[in-house]
């Protein structure tokens, strides 16, 4: 008999459709796998199952019973615990502090030690020894998880959701994680795992049920899926084809090349390595793989926010592997970065104090120091059109914008700059279908004008059709590159979800 | 179309305004109320407090001559805003300013006004930049926070100036701890007789439009907005945010220890013990309370020079004690500063639970639409099958 039910759950953010119709059984004692690309609804769904938020319609049952959950607290005390991809840890406290703030039964005088004692013997009876003395900052990330496994258990936790745990951990760490979940669902717990690594699902899950665009698309026994390619399938689903005129390219000089490059992170995970490809002048080539497996530090790389700690990046002749961003800029790159709110724009700054952000030191934004107002409002007043944003004037407050036409004059200011690299993050993620078409076209002109651009972007239709080639990543590594013509849905699915 | 626009631009400083004045009306309510308790006649009390200064020449000399130092003061605390610092330290560079300016100004006799005043000023503003900038090399170096720092640069800077003047800068005909007066050709013109405004309203001035045109008008300033508004965003272009800072940091002290020269000399003639007095935190209200806009820090270092200079004639006439202003000025800057707090608490949530039952409600109005017009199309389909099937 299923244990947690999820009965017609829908929820909505404003007019944008998070979960859609969502049925979810899971029975007790199993790993029930959540799969689906970045911003399938997954999060979403185990957050309103969290009591982080409240679904817009919909029912949740609990062991038969009808679950009201207002806050996580709701959602804790009747048995649900959650570890979220960043842990919720205080860094500066112990491990025994951490499990016991917020508890319900702690007395005005806090009994740690005895709270410690019942912690640590419970956790060495599930074979997950820790110190509870052990300060939080001195921990590993394994270490860490498990602090916060081990504390959801201490709370009565019987279903436990485990938000891509693996993407934090080294490969060790993470098959030491599964041997975990297997002993904890031989003690008739049920694990909800979120994942979206097929190796990892294939690995420890029982069953899984695929989430796109908010819709559960299908829920089946691990055992009776075949092979990656038809979970990559489910997940990536067959969308509207969209038809660019992309003419076949000419190649130009090679503007930029990228060798050997390699990145480790302040944890010591490697995130790129050895990295090599290169992109001409008037083509596209595309960067495609599951998010999170390098690209946004390769794009950090190239665009000097990061610095590799091996390799070369070459823009021309030039190795611009060391050099601060504003040289890089300076040298004709452009980036359209892959979070518009967080890195492309202010919102509380006008559209027209937007878009000179990357311009505004040169002749003739500016001279001697001194803005050229009257200059700039023409020439912004002419991007505006150009790139068909919809806006009442150039001074309206970017923030009031709908995403839609953020991006189209994000987009306007780097491709004004008429670059010779320009380097596109998601350029059309979360646009509508219009936006998206437009955005893509532009890309296809500047390619067509000689600029050479590397395109990031998880969405594979989009990669197959505007790339003329394809390099696939995974887990830092590139698994391979694919001519345009060579390209099938199926086998970059296959190399995205390859083991290296 | 030009019509609108300046519509919108009338709208626009409405829309910026409508909180100060909104928090001055709510502080003014709660004061009458605290005036009250105390057992005093509130309205007397304001009656004085606003209108005694404004009906005579002498009223509006002694305001404005205390709003000039204000405006270096919140301009000092704007500046560092607008790159994203929280400087706290306007006293401590008003001391290290005052002091500097003191030392050319009880120099160098014989010297003609107008060399010496400029000395004096420079000397001033440069102490101030340099005392401003050690707190963002603090924070660049070490990590240091500058609401710390400077706070407690204020301290140090407040009792080097007591070791200074009843150490070596002591005047030594005085039994007091405090320097010699400076020279007379250091010091501005006064313009009124009989009042204490001077000649430093006009560098006041100038400083409010080197302040509006840094902020708008220079890449300079462009640039510091940029980094305090999101840093992110601004290391996404390439934007050096340690340098910015620095250098927002030290104009932002160069104000300060410019108003701390001319506070020094015109004002106070000497070094006294803690001559400074509230000015650095005063400063802090008129900014907030003018929006860190150059025309809202005119406006309201006025209001607030008129304040300071009626609270000794409320304490006479209305017996209202004068502390009463500090308190003012406290509730204000709780006010403005829990804006966000007040905001997100109330309007905010009222906000979202209409815009979800708007939105909540047009997508359904949607969703029947559609309804509808699959229901139109199947019958327009299933007509036209039929005529074909007819044919």
């Amino acid at each position: 008999m299923a244990i947690l039910e999820m009965k017609h759950v829908s929820k909505y953010f404003g007019k944008v459709a998070a979960n859609v119709d969502v049925n979810l059984s899971v029975e007790q004692g199993e790993v029930h796998a959540l799969l689906g690309e970045n911003g399938a609804g997954k999060s979403t769904l185990m957050n309103i199952l969290y009591g982080l938020y409240e679904q817009s319609s919909g029912h949740i049952y609990l062991n038969g019973e009808r679950l009201k959950l207002r806050n996580p607290k709701d959602a804790i005390n009747k048995g649900i615990g959650m570890v979220h991809q960043h842990f919720m840890l205080v860094p500066t406290l112990t491990v025994i502090e951490n499990v016991v703030l917020g508890m319900d039964s702690n007395h005005a005088i806090l009994d740690l030690k005895k709270s410690a004692e019942e912690f640590a013997e419970m956790a060495k009876n599930y074979d997950m020894p820790i110190d509870p003395w052990a300060k939080v900052s001195s921990l590993s990330v394994g270490q860490q998880q498990r602090a916060e496994i081990l504390k959801a258990l201490y709370r009565k936790a019987s279903i436990l959701i485990l938000d891509e745990p693996t993407a934090v951990l080294t490969p060790q760490e993470a098959t030491a994680l599964f041997d975990v979940i297997r002993r904890l669902t031989a003690e008739k717990l049920t694990i909800i795992l979120i994942s979206h690594k097929m190796n990892e699902i294939m690995a420890v899950c029982n069953r899984c049920t695929v989430l796109r665009q908010g819709r559960v698309v299908a829920t089946m026994p691990v055992s009776e899926i075949q092979d990656a390619s038809q979970l990559a399938e489910l997940m990536v689903g067959q969308q509207v084809k969209l038809t660019m005129d992309k003419k076949p390219s000419t190649p130009g000089p090679c503007v930029l090349k990228v060798q050997n490059i390699s990145y480790k992170d302040k944890h010591k995970v490697s995130r790129l390595n050895k990295v090599s490809f290169q992109i001409h002048a008037g083509e596209i080539v595309g960067i495609c793989g599951v998010d999170g497996n390098g690209q946004s530090e390769l794009v950090r790389c190239i665009t000097g926010l990061i610095h590799p700690s091996e390799g070369q990046i070459l823009l021309g002749a030039e190795d611009i592997s060391k050099e601060h961003t504003s040289e890089i800029l300076k040298k004709g790159v452009s980036h359209i970065p892959e979070d518009r709110h967080k890195m492309g724009m202010i919102m509380d700054m006008s559209i027209n104090e937007n878009l000179i952000l990357m311009s505004f030191h040169q002749k003739p934004f500016s001279k001697n120091k001194l803005l050229n107002w009257k200059w700039i409002r023409s020439h912004n007043e002419d991007i505006v059109e150009t790139y068909n944003v919809k806006t009442p004037d150039i001074y309206e407050r970017a923030g009031n914008l709908s995403g839609g036409n953020q991006q189209k004059f994000v987009v306007g200011r780097e491709l004004d700059r008429k670059p010779a690299l320009l380097v596109a993050m998601h350029p059309a993620r979360g646009l509508d279908i219009g936006a998206t078409k437009f955005i893509q076209q532009r890309l296809l002109e500047e390619s067509e004008r000689g600029a050479a651009v590397l395109l990031v972007s998880t969405e594979l239709d989009e990669i197959m059709e505007l790339s003329d080639r394809i390099v696939v990543m995974n887990s830092g590594n590139v698994v391979g590159i694919v001519n345009q013509a060579e390209a099938t849905r199926e086998r970059l699915g296959l190399m995205m979800a390859s083991e290296v | 179309m030009n019509e609108t626009k300046k519509n919108n631009a009338i709208f626009k400083t409405l829309k910026a305004a409508y909180y100060p004045l909104f928090a001055l009306l709510i502080a003014l309510i709660l004061m009458a109320f605290i005036i009250k308790l105390m057992g005093y006649d509130p309205l007397n009390a304001y009656q004085v407090l606003f209108t005694s200064s404004i009906k005579s020449a002498y009223g509006w000399g002694e305001t404005l001559a205390m709003a000039i130092a204000l405006i270096f003061s919140a301009l000092s605390f704007s500046i560092a805003d607008r790159s994203g610092l929280i400087n706290l330290g306007a006293s401590g560079q008003l001391y290290m300013g005052g002091i500097a300016g003191m030392l050319v100004a009880t120099n160098f006799e014989g010297l003609p006004s107008i060399i010496h005043i400029p000395l004096v000023l420079i000397a001033g503003g440069l102490t101030g930049a340099a005392f401003g900038a050690i707190a963002s090399l603090l924070k660049n170096q070490f990590g240091a926070s500058e609401v710390v720092t400077t706070m407690m640069f204020n301290y140090i800077a407040m009792h080097f100036c007591t070791y200074l003047i009843s150490g070596p800068m002591k005047n030594p005909a005085s039994d007091l701890a405090q320097s010699k007066s400076a020279l007379p050709s250091a010091v501005l013109p006064l313009l009124l007789k009989g009042t204490r405004l001077h000649a430093g309203i006009f560098i006041a001035i100038a400083a409010i439009l080197f302040y509006y045109i840094l902020m708008y008008h220079t890449t300079v300033g462009y640039q510091m907005r940029v980094v305090g508004m999101n840093p992110k965003v601004g290391e996404y272009a390439g934007l050096k945010i340690k340098t910015n800072q620095l250098l927002a940091m030290a104009i932002a002290g160069g104000m300060a220890g410019l108003g701390g020269a001319i506070q020094a000399t015109v004002i106070d003639v000497r070094l006294t013990i803690d001559w400074v007095g509230n000015l650095g935190f005063d400063g802090l209200a008129v900014a907030f309370l003018g929006g860190h806009s150059p025309i809202g820090i005119a406006i309201s270092s006025v209001f607030f020079g008129l304040l300071l200079s009626s609270a000794n004639k409320m304490e006479m006439l209305a017996k209202v004690p004068s502390s009463v202003v500090f308190l003012f000025q406290g509730i204000i800057i709780a006010l403005i500063i829990g804006r966000r707090i007040f905001q997100l608490g109330l309007i905010a949530k009222w906000k979202s639970n209409y815009q979800n039952k708007k939105s909540e409600a047009s997508d359904l109005l949607e969703m029947t639409r559609d309804a509808e017009k699959t229901k139109q199309d199947a019958l327009a389909l299933k007509q036209m099958t039929k005529k074909g099937s007819e044919e």
